[in-house]
Protein backbone atom coordinates (compact mmCIF):
# COMPACT_ATOMS: atom_id res chain seq x y z
CA UNK A 1 0.00 0.00 0.00
CA UNK A 2 1.38 3.34 -1.11
CA UNK A 3 1.84 6.32 1.69
CA UNK A 4 1.29 9.82 1.39
CA UNK A 5 4.73 11.38 2.19
CA UNK A 6 4.21 15.06 3.31
CA UNK A 7 8.58 15.57 3.86
CA UNK A 8 11.11 13.99 2.83
CA UNK A 9 10.88 11.04 0.50
CA UNK A 10 14.25 8.44 0.01
CA UNK A 11 15.40 8.26 -3.62
CA UNK A 12 17.66 6.15 -5.63
CA UNK A 13 18.66 7.63 -8.70
CA UNK A 14 21.22 5.94 -11.26
CA UNK A 15 23.02 9.44 -12.37
CA UNK A 16 26.06 9.12 -15.00
CA UNK A 17 25.80 5.19 -13.71
CA UNK A 18 26.56 5.64 -10.37
CA UNK A 19 23.76 5.10 -8.13
CA UNK A 20 22.83 7.77 -5.87
CA UNK A 21 20.29 7.42 -2.98
CA UNK A 22 19.20 10.57 -1.10
CA UNK A 23 16.35 12.06 0.77
CA UNK A 24 14.20 14.71 -1.49
CA UNK A 25 10.99 16.63 -0.50
CA UNK A 26 8.36 16.46 -2.67
CA UNK A 27 8.44 19.77 -4.57
CA UNK A 28 11.95 19.18 -5.30
CA UNK A 29 12.91 19.65 -8.91
CA UNK A 30 15.21 16.74 -11.09
CA UNK A 31 16.98 19.99 -12.34
CA UNK A 32 17.47 21.28 -8.29
CA UNK A 33 18.60 17.84 -7.18
CA UNK A 34 21.37 17.34 -9.77
CA UNK A 35 22.44 20.94 -9.33
CA UNK A 36 22.26 21.32 -5.90
CA UNK A 37 22.52 18.45 -4.40
CA UNK A 38 24.76 16.06 -6.59
CA UNK A 39 26.84 19.16 -7.61
CA UNK A 40 26.24 18.40 -11.41
CA UNK A 41 26.12 21.84 -12.65
CA UNK A 42 25.95 21.04 -16.61
CA UNK A 43 22.38 21.10 -16.99
CA UNK A 44 21.40 24.89 -17.16
CA UNK A 45 18.23 26.80 -15.27
CA UNK A 46 17.61 28.57 -18.09
CA UNK A 47 13.92 29.54 -17.99
CA UNK A 48 12.87 26.98 -14.71
CA UNK A 49 9.74 26.46 -17.20
CA UNK A 50 9.98 24.27 -19.69
CA UNK A 51 10.19 26.73 -22.57
CA UNK A 52 14.28 26.95 -22.89
CA UNK A 53 15.30 23.65 -23.01
CA UNK A 54 18.68 24.15 -21.34
CA UNK A 55 18.23 21.89 -18.69
CA UNK A 56 17.38 18.77 -20.93
CA UNK A 57 18.87 15.41 -19.76
CA UNK A 58 18.34 11.86 -20.60
CA UNK A 59 15.37 10.16 -18.17
CA UNK A 60 15.71 6.44 -18.94
CA UNK A 61 17.20 7.77 -22.42
CA UNK A 62 14.82 9.72 -23.65
CA UNK A 63 15.44 13.54 -23.18
CA UNK A 64 13.44 15.70 -21.33
CA UNK A 65 13.07 19.53 -19.41
CA UNK A 66 14.61 18.29 -15.83
CA UNK A 67 12.71 21.92 -14.57
CA UNK A 68 9.30 19.86 -14.95
CA UNK A 69 10.72 16.81 -13.55
CA UNK A 70 9.68 16.42 -9.36
CA UNK A 71 12.42 14.18 -8.26
CA UNK A 72 10.34 12.21 -6.19
CA UNK A 73 8.26 10.63 -9.12
CA UNK A 74 11.58 9.73 -10.77
CA UNK A 75 12.70 7.34 -8.47
CA UNK A 76 14.57 3.75 -9.60
CA UNK A 77 14.84 5.70 -13.24
CA UNK A 78 18.80 6.02 -15.12
CA UNK A 79 19.54 9.31 -15.30
CA UNK A 80 22.38 10.84 -18.04
CA UNK A 81 23.45 14.74 -18.15
CA UNK A 82 26.30 16.36 -20.24
CA UNK A 83 28.77 14.75 -17.40
CA UNK A 84 27.77 11.45 -18.24
CA UNK A 85 28.03 11.47 -21.99
CA UNK A 86 31.40 12.44 -22.53
CA UNK A 87 35.16 13.50 -20.63
CA UNK A 88 37.65 16.80 -21.94
CA UNK A 89 39.64 13.39 -22.63
CA UNK A 90 37.38 11.67 -24.45
CA UNK A 91 34.48 13.41 -25.97
CA UNK A 92 31.26 12.07 -26.99
CA UNK A 93 30.83 12.52 -31.01
CA UNK A 94 28.21 15.07 -30.14
CA UNK A 95 30.54 17.11 -28.01
CA UNK A 96 33.42 16.63 -30.66
CA UNK A 97 30.76 17.84 -33.40
CA UNK A 98 30.18 21.11 -31.20
CA UNK A 99 33.08 22.00 -31.39
CA UNK A 100 34.11 21.37 -34.52
CA UNK A 101 31.50 23.35 -35.89
CA UNK A 102 31.72 26.09 -33.30
CA UNK A 103 28.24 25.38 -32.83
CA UNK A 104 27.97 27.85 -29.22
CA UNK A 105 29.01 30.98 -28.71
CA UNK A 106 28.13 31.82 -24.72
CA UNK A 107 27.85 27.98 -23.95
CA UNK A 108 25.02 28.02 -21.54
CA UNK A 109 22.44 26.65 -23.83
CA UNK A 110 25.17 23.91 -25.09
CA UNK A 111 24.79 21.13 -22.35
CA UNK A 112 21.10 21.01 -23.02
CA UNK A 113 21.56 20.85 -26.89
CA UNK A 114 23.93 18.12 -26.52
CA UNK A 115 21.61 16.23 -24.36
CA UNK A 116 18.96 17.31 -26.83
CA UNK A 117 20.66 16.19 -29.76
CA UNK A 118 21.44 12.65 -28.46
CA UNK A 119 18.25 11.48 -27.43
CA UNK A 120 16.87 13.18 -30.54
CA UNK A 121 19.29 10.33 -32.78
CA UNK A 122 18.20 7.67 -30.75
CA UNK A 123 14.77 8.72 -31.57
CA UNK A 124 15.40 8.06 -34.65
CA UNK A 125 13.19 10.80 -36.45
CA UNK A 126 15.29 13.06 -37.81
CA UNK A 127 17.06 12.50 -41.50
CA UNK A 128 17.23 15.40 -43.13
CA UNK A 129 18.03 19.78 -42.01
CA UNK A 130 14.07 20.61 -41.88
CA UNK A 131 13.72 17.25 -39.37
CA UNK A 132 16.56 18.33 -37.33
CA UNK A 133 15.56 22.11 -36.72
CA UNK A 134 11.77 20.99 -35.60
CA UNK A 135 13.21 18.15 -33.51
CA UNK A 136 15.31 20.48 -31.91
CA UNK A 137 13.27 23.12 -31.16
CA UNK A 138 12.47 22.99 -27.72
CA UNK A 139 16.18 23.65 -27.35
CA UNK A 140 16.81 28.05 -27.25
CA UNK A 141 20.15 29.59 -28.61
CA UNK A 142 20.00 33.39 -27.87
CA UNK A 143 23.50 33.59 -29.29
CA UNK A 144 21.54 32.25 -32.51
CA UNK A 145 24.24 29.75 -33.02
CA UNK A 146 21.57 27.73 -34.75
CA UNK A 147 23.53 26.74 -38.53
CA UNK A 148 26.02 25.44 -36.53
CA UNK A 149 24.09 23.59 -34.30
CA UNK A 150 22.32 21.86 -37.25
CA UNK A 151 25.75 21.28 -39.46
CA UNK A 152 26.93 19.79 -35.68
CA UNK A 153 23.91 17.35 -35.56
CA UNK A 154 24.14 17.05 -39.22
CA UNK A 155 27.62 15.25 -39.06
CA UNK A 156 27.28 12.78 -36.14
CA UNK A 157 23.95 11.80 -38.24
CA UNK A 158 26.00 11.21 -41.08
CA UNK A 159 28.82 9.25 -39.18
CA UNK A 160 26.56 7.06 -37.68
CA UNK A 161 24.93 6.20 -40.96
CA UNK A 162 27.70 5.75 -43.14
CA UNK A 163 28.29 2.27 -41.40
CA UNK A 164 24.75 1.13 -42.13
CA UNK A 165 25.04 2.01 -46.13
CA UNK A 166 28.28 0.40 -46.55
CA UNK A 167 27.07 -2.79 -44.65
CA UNK A 168 24.39 -2.87 -47.56
CA UNK A 169 26.30 -2.59 -50.05
CA UNK B 1 6.34 26.20 -5.44
CA UNK B 2 4.42 25.58 -2.78
CA UNK B 3 4.43 22.84 -0.19
CA UNK B 4 2.42 19.33 -0.53
CA UNK B 5 2.20 15.86 0.17
CA UNK B 6 3.11 12.93 -2.73
CA UNK B 7 1.44 9.72 -2.73
CA UNK B 8 2.58 6.98 -5.41
CA UNK B 9 -0.70 5.21 -6.38
CA UNK B 10 -0.54 1.72 -6.98
CA UNK B 11 -4.02 1.38 -8.31
CA UNK B 12 -6.26 3.50 -10.82
CA UNK B 13 -9.00 3.38 -7.45
CA UNK B 14 -6.58 3.99 -4.80
CA UNK B 15 -5.64 6.96 -6.99
CA UNK B 16 -9.15 8.00 -7.32
CA UNK B 17 -10.51 7.70 -3.68
CA UNK B 18 -7.26 9.30 -3.00
CA UNK B 19 -7.87 12.69 -4.77
CA UNK B 20 -11.78 12.48 -4.69
CA UNK B 21 -11.19 12.42 -0.66
CA UNK B 22 -9.24 15.87 -0.68
CA UNK B 23 -10.39 18.58 -2.93
CA UNK B 24 -6.89 19.91 -2.98
CA UNK B 25 -5.47 16.74 -3.99
CA UNK B 26 -4.82 16.55 -7.86
CA UNK B 27 -3.81 13.41 -10.20
CA UNK B 28 0.36 13.66 -11.29
CA UNK B 29 1.38 12.36 -14.57
CA UNK B 30 4.00 14.09 -17.15
CA UNK B 31 3.69 16.81 -15.10
CA UNK B 32 4.76 19.25 -18.09
CA UNK B 33 1.80 21.36 -17.33
CA UNK B 34 1.06 21.00 -13.51
CA UNK B 35 4.87 21.40 -12.28
CA UNK B 36 4.82 24.97 -14.26
CA UNK B 37 1.74 26.08 -13.16
CA UNK B 38 2.80 25.00 -9.61
CA UNK B 39 5.74 27.51 -10.24
CA UNK B 40 3.73 30.36 -10.91
CA UNK B 41 1.77 29.86 -7.73
CA UNK B 42 -1.52 29.42 -9.89
CA UNK B 43 -2.23 25.34 -8.79
CA UNK B 44 -1.21 25.53 -5.23
CA UNK B 45 -2.06 21.55 -4.79
CA UNK B 46 -2.29 20.12 -1.17
CA UNK B 47 -1.09 17.12 -2.31
CA UNK B 48 -0.08 15.54 -5.31
CA UNK B 49 -1.46 11.55 -6.68
CA UNK B 50 1.32 10.29 -8.86
CA UNK B 51 -0.62 8.10 -11.30
CA UNK B 52 2.56 7.26 -13.38
CA UNK B 53 3.34 3.61 -12.26
CA UNK B 54 -0.23 2.25 -12.83
CA UNK B 55 -0.39 -0.10 -15.98
CA UNK B 56 -2.27 2.75 -18.06
CA UNK B 57 0.51 2.76 -20.69
CA UNK B 58 -0.73 0.78 -23.64
CA UNK B 59 -2.33 1.31 -27.38
CA UNK B 60 -4.52 -1.76 -28.05
CA UNK B 61 -7.07 -2.25 -30.82
CA UNK B 62 -10.61 -2.11 -29.88
CA UNK B 63 -13.26 -4.91 -31.45
CA UNK B 64 -14.53 -2.61 -34.14
CA UNK B 65 -11.05 -1.41 -35.89
CA UNK B 66 -10.47 1.29 -33.46
CA UNK B 67 -7.82 2.33 -30.89
CA UNK B 68 -7.95 2.20 -27.00
CA UNK B 69 -5.15 4.46 -25.95
CA UNK B 70 -3.69 4.54 -22.08
CA UNK B 71 -4.00 7.49 -20.53
CA UNK B 72 -0.38 7.30 -19.68
CA UNK B 73 0.90 6.91 -23.60
CA UNK B 74 3.90 9.72 -23.45
CA UNK B 75 2.40 11.96 -26.75
CA UNK B 76 5.68 11.21 -28.85
CA UNK B 77 4.91 7.08 -28.27
CA UNK B 78 1.54 7.84 -29.67
CA UNK B 79 2.52 10.34 -32.49
CA UNK B 80 5.19 7.46 -33.66
CA UNK B 81 3.25 4.33 -33.15
CA UNK B 82 3.38 2.88 -36.18
CA UNK B 83 -0.61 2.00 -36.19
CA UNK B 84 -1.40 5.54 -35.38
CA UNK B 85 0.81 6.88 -38.46
CA UNK B 86 -0.92 4.68 -40.63
CA UNK B 87 -4.29 4.94 -39.41
CA UNK B 88 -5.00 7.66 -37.79
CA UNK B 89 -2.50 10.38 -39.46
CA UNK B 90 -4.30 13.02 -38.42
CA UNK B 91 -3.52 12.53 -34.88
CA UNK B 92 0.50 11.81 -35.56
CA UNK B 93 0.62 15.09 -37.06
CA UNK B 94 -1.51 17.32 -34.79
CA UNK B 95 0.28 15.73 -31.51
CA UNK B 96 4.07 16.68 -33.47
CA UNK B 97 2.94 19.91 -34.46
CA UNK B 98 2.62 20.81 -30.74
CA UNK B 99 5.09 21.78 -27.65
CA UNK B 100 8.76 20.13 -28.26
CA UNK B 101 10.00 16.89 -28.65
CA UNK B 102 11.46 17.09 -24.78
CA UNK B 103 7.55 17.94 -23.54
CA UNK B 104 6.36 15.09 -25.80
CA UNK B 105 8.40 12.53 -24.20
CA UNK B 106 7.11 13.39 -20.72
CA UNK B 107 3.67 14.67 -21.34
CA UNK B 108 0.67 11.95 -21.38
CA UNK B 109 -2.41 11.44 -22.90
CA UNK B 110 -4.48 11.99 -20.23
CA UNK B 111 -2.95 15.39 -19.39
CA UNK B 112 -2.56 16.94 -22.56
CA UNK B 113 -6.74 16.58 -22.41
CA UNK B 114 -6.47 18.54 -18.92
CA UNK B 115 -3.65 20.69 -19.77
CA UNK B 116 -4.80 24.52 -18.96
CA UNK B 117 -4.75 27.95 -20.75
CA UNK B 118 -1.91 29.95 -21.96
CA UNK B 119 -3.54 33.13 -21.13
CA UNK B 120 -1.34 35.31 -19.91
CA UNK B 121 -3.52 36.88 -17.32
CA UNK B 122 -4.44 33.51 -15.86
CA UNK B 123 -0.64 32.52 -15.34
CA UNK B 124 -0.17 36.48 -13.71
CA UNK B 125 -0.97 35.82 -10.57
CA UNK B 126 -0.55 39.65 -10.10
CA UNK B 127 -3.98 40.34 -12.10
CA UNK B 128 -7.68 39.48 -11.89
CA UNK B 129 -8.53 35.69 -13.80
CA UNK B 130 -12.08 34.25 -13.31
CA UNK B 131 -10.80 31.33 -14.34
CA UNK B 132 -7.71 31.24 -11.70
CA UNK B 133 -9.90 33.13 -8.89
CA UNK B 134 -13.46 33.33 -10.03
CA UNK B 135 -15.27 36.74 -9.25
CA UNK B 136 -12.32 38.38 -9.52
CA UNK B 137 -12.71 39.62 -13.48
CA UNK B 138 -11.32 38.97 -16.46
CA UNK B 139 -7.88 41.00 -17.15
CA UNK B 140 -7.68 39.74 -20.67
CA UNK B 141 -11.04 41.55 -21.82
CA UNK B 142 -9.77 45.09 -23.05
CA UNK B 143 -5.67 43.60 -22.74
CA UNK B 144 -3.56 41.79 -25.12
CA UNK B 145 -5.94 39.24 -27.07
CA UNK B 146 -3.14 37.68 -29.65
CA UNK B 147 -3.84 33.82 -28.84
CA UNK B 148 -7.48 34.60 -27.20
CA UNK B 149 -10.74 33.37 -28.41
CA UNK B 150 -12.99 35.04 -30.99
CA UNK B 151 -15.70 31.90 -30.62
CA UNK B 152 -18.12 31.06 -28.00
CA UNK B 153 -16.15 33.66 -25.20
CA UNK B 154 -18.58 35.01 -22.53
CA UNK B 155 -17.93 38.35 -20.31
CA UNK B 156 -16.28 36.40 -18.00
CA UNK B 157 -13.33 34.84 -20.06
CA UNK B 158 -12.44 34.98 -23.59
CA UNK B 159 -9.42 32.09 -22.83
CA UNK B 160 -8.48 29.43 -25.75
CA UNK B 161 -7.71 25.65 -24.82
CA UNK B 162 -4.15 25.36 -26.09
CA UNK B 163 -4.25 21.67 -27.09
CA UNK B 164 -3.06 20.58 -30.67
CA UNK B 165 -3.98 16.61 -30.13
CA UNK B 166 -7.23 17.37 -28.64
CA UNK B 167 -8.16 19.20 -31.79
CA UNK B 168 -7.51 16.07 -33.74
CA UNK B 169 -9.49 14.14 -31.53
CA UNK B 170 -12.58 16.67 -31.79
CA UNK B 171 -12.41 15.84 -35.88
CA UNK B 172 -11.95 12.14 -35.12
CA UNK B 173 -14.45 12.16 -33.17
CA UNK B 174 -12.75 9.89 -30.30
CA UNK B 175 -14.29 9.03 -27.08
CA UNK B 176 -12.53 9.71 -23.39
CA UNK B 177 -12.73 6.80 -20.82
CA UNK B 178 -12.88 8.21 -17.36
CA UNK B 179 -12.93 6.25 -13.84
CA UNK B 180 -14.07 8.36 -10.76
CA UNK B 181 -15.32 7.57 -7.17
CA UNK B 182 -18.94 6.29 -8.67
CA UNK B 183 -17.58 4.02 -11.36
CA UNK B 184 -16.52 4.42 -14.88
CA UNK B 185 -17.96 6.23 -17.79
CA UNK B 186 -17.30 7.68 -21.44
CA UNK B 187 -17.59 11.18 -22.66
CA UNK B 188 -17.39 12.16 -26.13
CA UNK B 189 -14.56 14.16 -26.88
CA UNK B 190 -17.12 16.54 -28.14
CA UNK B 191 -18.73 17.09 -24.49
CA UNK B 192 -15.37 16.51 -22.65
CA UNK B 193 -14.03 20.23 -22.72
CA UNK B 194 -16.44 22.95 -22.26
CA UNK B 195 -16.93 26.56 -23.17
CA UNK B 196 -16.90 28.93 -19.86
CA UNK B 197 -20.18 30.58 -19.83
CA UNK B 198 -19.90 32.36 -16.33
CA UNK B 199 -17.81 29.30 -14.95
CA UNK B 200 -14.80 29.45 -16.42
CA UNK B 201 -12.83 28.32 -13.69
CA UNK B 202 -14.31 24.93 -14.94
CA UNK B 203 -12.02 23.89 -18.05
CA UNK B 204 -14.26 20.10 -18.62
CA UNK B 205 -16.57 18.10 -18.02
CA UNK B 206 -14.74 16.08 -15.38
CA UNK B 207 -15.75 15.54 -11.52
CA UNK B 208 -13.13 15.77 -8.78
CA UNK B 209 -11.73 13.07 -8.70
CA UNK B 210 -12.46 11.87 -11.94
CA UNK B 211 -9.42 10.18 -14.00
CA UNK B 212 -8.98 9.96 -17.85
CA UNK B 213 -8.00 5.73 -18.33
CA UNK B 214 -7.82 5.88 -21.89
CA UNK B 215 -9.24 8.01 -25.35
CA UNK B 216 -10.65 5.32 -27.66
CA UNK B 217 -10.58 6.43 -31.67
CA UNK B 218 -12.86 4.81 -33.84
CA UNK B 219 -12.02 2.83 -36.92
CA UNK B 220 -10.35 4.99 -39.29
CA UNK B 221 -11.96 5.86 -42.23
CA UNK B 222 -10.04 9.15 -43.94
CA UNK B 223 -7.31 7.54 -45.49
CA UNK B 224 -4.74 10.00 -46.55
CA UNK B 225 -7.31 12.97 -47.18
CA UNK B 226 -6.45 14.80 -44.12
CA UNK B 227 -4.41 17.65 -42.53
CA UNK B 228 -3.47 19.59 -39.29
CA UNK B 229 -2.20 23.01 -40.43
CA UNK B 230 -0.82 25.01 -37.71
CA UNK B 231 -0.39 28.83 -37.89
CA UNK B 232 1.69 30.30 -34.96
CA UNK B 233 4.00 33.22 -34.40
CA UNK B 234 7.02 31.69 -34.70
CA UNK B 235 7.62 28.40 -37.13
CA UNK B 236 7.51 25.62 -34.20
CA UNK B 237 7.06 25.45 -30.69
CA UNK B 238 4.52 27.51 -30.40
CA UNK B 239 0.73 28.03 -29.18
CA UNK B 240 -1.89 28.12 -32.32
CA UNK B 241 -3.11 31.65 -33.75
CA UNK B 242 -5.56 29.24 -35.56
CA UNK B 243 -4.93 25.65 -36.02
CA UNK B 244 -7.11 23.17 -38.73
CA UNK B 245 -7.79 19.19 -38.31
CA UNK B 246 -9.28 18.49 -41.98
CA UNK B 247 -10.76 15.09 -42.85
CA UNK B 248 -12.28 14.57 -45.79
CA UNK B 249 -14.27 11.59 -47.49
CA UNK B 250 -14.27 11.66 -51.08
CA UNK B 251 -16.98 9.65 -52.56
CA UNK B 252 -16.47 9.87 -56.55
CA UNK B 253 -15.56 13.26 -57.70
CA UNK B 254 -17.76 14.76 -54.89
CA UNK B 255 -17.05 15.47 -51.20
CA UNK B 256 -18.91 12.67 -48.59
CA UNK B 257 -18.39 13.12 -45.00
CA UNK B 258 -15.81 15.97 -43.80
CA UNK B 259 -14.52 16.89 -40.01
CA UNK B 260 -13.62 20.26 -39.36
CA UNK B 261 -12.34 21.08 -35.40
CA UNK B 262 -10.52 24.20 -35.32
CA UNK B 263 -7.92 25.17 -32.13
CA UNK B 264 -6.58 28.19 -31.02
CA UNK B 265 -9.68 30.28 -31.33
CA UNK B 266 -12.19 28.87 -28.38
CA UNK B 267 -12.10 26.87 -24.41
CA UNK B 268 -12.66 24.23 -26.81
CA UNK B 269 -11.87 22.96 -30.14
CA UNK B 270 -14.57 24.03 -32.60
CA UNK B 271 -16.52 21.92 -34.80
CA UNK B 272 -19.78 22.71 -36.41
CA UNK B 273 -21.55 19.50 -37.64
CA UNK B 274 -23.90 21.31 -39.82
CA UNK B 275 -21.84 23.00 -41.38
CA UNK B 276 -20.01 20.10 -42.35
CA UNK B 277 -23.02 18.13 -43.53
CA UNK B 278 -24.17 21.05 -46.01
CA UNK B 279 -20.56 20.46 -47.82
CA UNK B 280 -21.67 16.57 -48.37
CA UNK B 281 -22.06 16.40 -52.29
CA UNK B 282 -20.04 18.89 -53.63
CA UNK B 283 -17.18 19.25 -55.63
CA UNK B 284 -14.41 20.19 -53.95
CA UNK B 285 -13.22 24.05 -54.61
CA UNK B 286 -11.72 27.02 -53.33
CA UNK B 287 -15.25 28.17 -53.48
CA UNK B 288 -17.26 25.83 -51.89
CA UNK B 289 -14.59 25.13 -48.74
CA UNK B 290 -15.06 29.45 -48.39
CA UNK B 291 -18.91 29.19 -47.79
CA UNK B 292 -17.85 26.30 -45.48
CA UNK B 293 -15.39 28.45 -43.27
CA UNK B 294 -17.90 31.34 -43.58
CA UNK B 295 -20.51 29.22 -42.22
CA UNK B 296 -18.17 27.89 -39.38
CA UNK B 297 -17.15 31.19 -38.38
CA UNK B 298 -20.37 32.96 -37.89
CA UNK B 299 -20.69 34.77 -34.41
CA UNK B 300 -16.83 35.01 -34.72
CA UNK B 301 -16.26 38.16 -32.83
CA UNK B 302 -12.20 39.48 -32.28
CA UNK B 303 -11.60 40.62 -29.16
CA UNK B 304 -9.63 43.77 -30.62
CA UNK B 305 -6.17 42.82 -31.04
CA UNK B 306 -6.93 39.33 -32.54
CA UNK B 307 -9.40 40.39 -35.10
CA UNK B 308 -7.17 39.51 -37.65
CA UNK B 309 -7.97 35.83 -36.83
CA UNK B 310 -11.48 35.82 -37.85
CA UNK B 311 -9.93 36.14 -41.47
CA UNK B 312 -6.97 34.03 -41.05
CA UNK B 313 -9.17 31.00 -39.54
CA UNK B 314 -11.35 31.22 -42.76
CA UNK B 315 -8.39 31.20 -45.06
CA UNK B 316 -6.58 28.68 -43.06
CA UNK B 317 -9.52 26.59 -43.03
CA UNK B 318 -9.59 26.80 -47.44
CA UNK B 319 -6.05 26.10 -47.36
CA UNK B 320 -6.58 22.63 -44.96
CA UNK B 321 -9.22 21.30 -47.02
CA UNK B 322 -7.53 21.49 -49.90
CA UNK B 323 -4.76 19.94 -48.65
CA UNK B 324 -6.79 17.19 -47.07
CA UNK B 325 -9.26 16.61 -49.93
CA UNK B 326 -5.90 16.90 -52.48
CA UNK B 327 -4.97 13.71 -49.85
CA UNK B 328 -1.26 16.45 -49.15
CA UNK B 329 -0.90 16.77 -46.22
CA UNK B 330 1.07 19.72 -44.45
CA UNK B 331 4.19 17.78 -42.94
CA UNK B 332 5.09 19.37 -39.70
CA UNK B 333 8.90 19.99 -40.74
CA UNK B 334 7.67 21.89 -43.90
CA UNK B 335 6.95 25.79 -43.15
CA UNK B 336 5.64 26.13 -46.60
CA UNK B 337 2.24 26.01 -46.82
CA UNK B 338 1.00 25.12 -50.39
Amino acid sequence: MAQAQAAATSVTLTVNGESKTLDVAPWETLLDVLRERLHLTGAKKGCDQGQCGACTVLVDGRRVNSCLQLAVMRDGCEITTIEGLGEPASLHAMQAAFVKHDAFQCGYCTPGQICSAVGMIREGHAETAEEIRELMSGNLCRCGAYTNIVEAIEEVLAERNAPKLEAAE
Amino acid sequence: MNRFSYLRASSVSEAVAAVAGDPAARFIAGGTNLVDLMKYDVEKPGRLVDITRLPLNAIEETADGGLKIGALVPNSDLAYDQRVRRDYPLLSSAILAGASAQLRNAATTGGNLLQRTRCYYFYDVATPCNKREPGSGCSAIGGATRIHAILGASDSCIATHPSDMCVALAALEAVVHVQGPKGDRTIPIADFHRLPGDTPETDNTLEHGEMVTAVELPAPRFGAHHTYLKLRDRLSYAFALVSIAAAVELDGDVIGEVRVALGGVAHKPWRDADAEGALKGALPSSSAFADFADRLLSGAKGQGENDFKVELAKRAIVRALGQAAAGTPQVQSVKQVN
